[in-house]
């Protein structure tokens, strides 16, 4: 596994935004936006099947 | 014993009552209504298997304890499964959140439905809160002494003490997961009874 600590510095200290009282790690705004990513896709992203079940009612 | 009395018994009583809310179809159904085709819908059970591997996980880190999850190879990666595992659930918890917020999911009396989730949302982030303060390292060591201060100004330190790691430890594994895995327990059985909440216009249609 020592070879992902030399594409990503981990011994760093870690990136913070601050904007007035808001201070939020770099690593924690990634995972927000990526769960607000994967809301919107599961809400476009067609259902494997979708179209059949709706014939079959 | 006549049937009068077998009528009154509360074994009695409480089966025919469980039947009657919940018989078995309801309970583990064959099918689902159309409007449960959406990825929307797949955070729920995402959640609830990630809480299956966080809890097996961290079972097999009890049996060995801190010295082999901080120095064996096996137990490096059963900390990490516990941990990835927590990650998860949390982000998959945060996007059904979001899903059911947004939907109203509380509609349709499914009020205790709403609310059992809300609780088990809070036990959750208590539970990773006081794993994160038993991981005896310099992390954790970081994370109780800053966090004792804002514990300390709500009054909570008096019977919550984050730098007694034996305290935190017995939160983390005994307390907080009967708490989440009941709740989860009760959150999922109030799904079976009331059903999944149908989309807004499906329940305009139900009240034309």
């Amino acid at each position: 596994m020592g070879w992902i600590g030399s594409i990503i510095p981990l011994d760093n200290l870690g990136h913070y935004l601050h904007w007035h009282f808001i201070l939020i790690s770099v690593s924690n705004l990634i995972v927000i936006g990526l769960m607000i990513v994967t809301f919107v896709a599961a809400l476009l992203l067609p259902f494997p099947g979708r179209s059949r079940r709706k014939e079959n009612q | 014993m006549s049937t009068t009395e077998i009528d009154r018994q509360w074994t009695t009583r409480l089966r025919r009552r469980a039947a009657g809310k919940l018989p078995p179809e309801k309970l583990l159904p064959d099918t689902q209504p159309a409007y449960v085709s959406s990825w929307i819908y797949v955070f729920g059970v995402t959640t609830l298997a990630a809480l299956v591997v966080v809890i097996v996980s961290g079972c097999i880190l009890a049996l060995e304890g801190p010295q082999w999850w901080h120095s064996s190879n096996i137990g490096h990666f059963v900390n990490s499964t516990h941990l990835w595992s927590v990650e998860i659930f949390f982000f998959a918890m945060i996007v059904h959140l979001w899903g059911k917020f947004f939907m109203g999911a509380w509609r349709g009396g499914r009020t205790l439905t709403w609310m059992t989730g809300c609780v088990t949302f809070f036990a959750s982030i208590l539970a990773g809160f006081t794993g994160y303060v038993s991981q005896t390292n310099f992390d954790s060591q970081w994370i109780s002494t800053q966090s004792k201060d804002g514990i300390n100004a709500t009054g909570g330190g008096s019977f919550f003490n984050v730098l007694n790691l034996g305290q935190m430890l017995m939160w983390h594994i005994v307390i907080l997961p009967i708490a989440a895995i009941a709740l989860t327990g009760m959150h999922v059985l109030l799904v079976r009874i009331k059903g999944v909440v149908p989309p807004f216009e499906k329940d305009t249609e139900i009240a034309r």
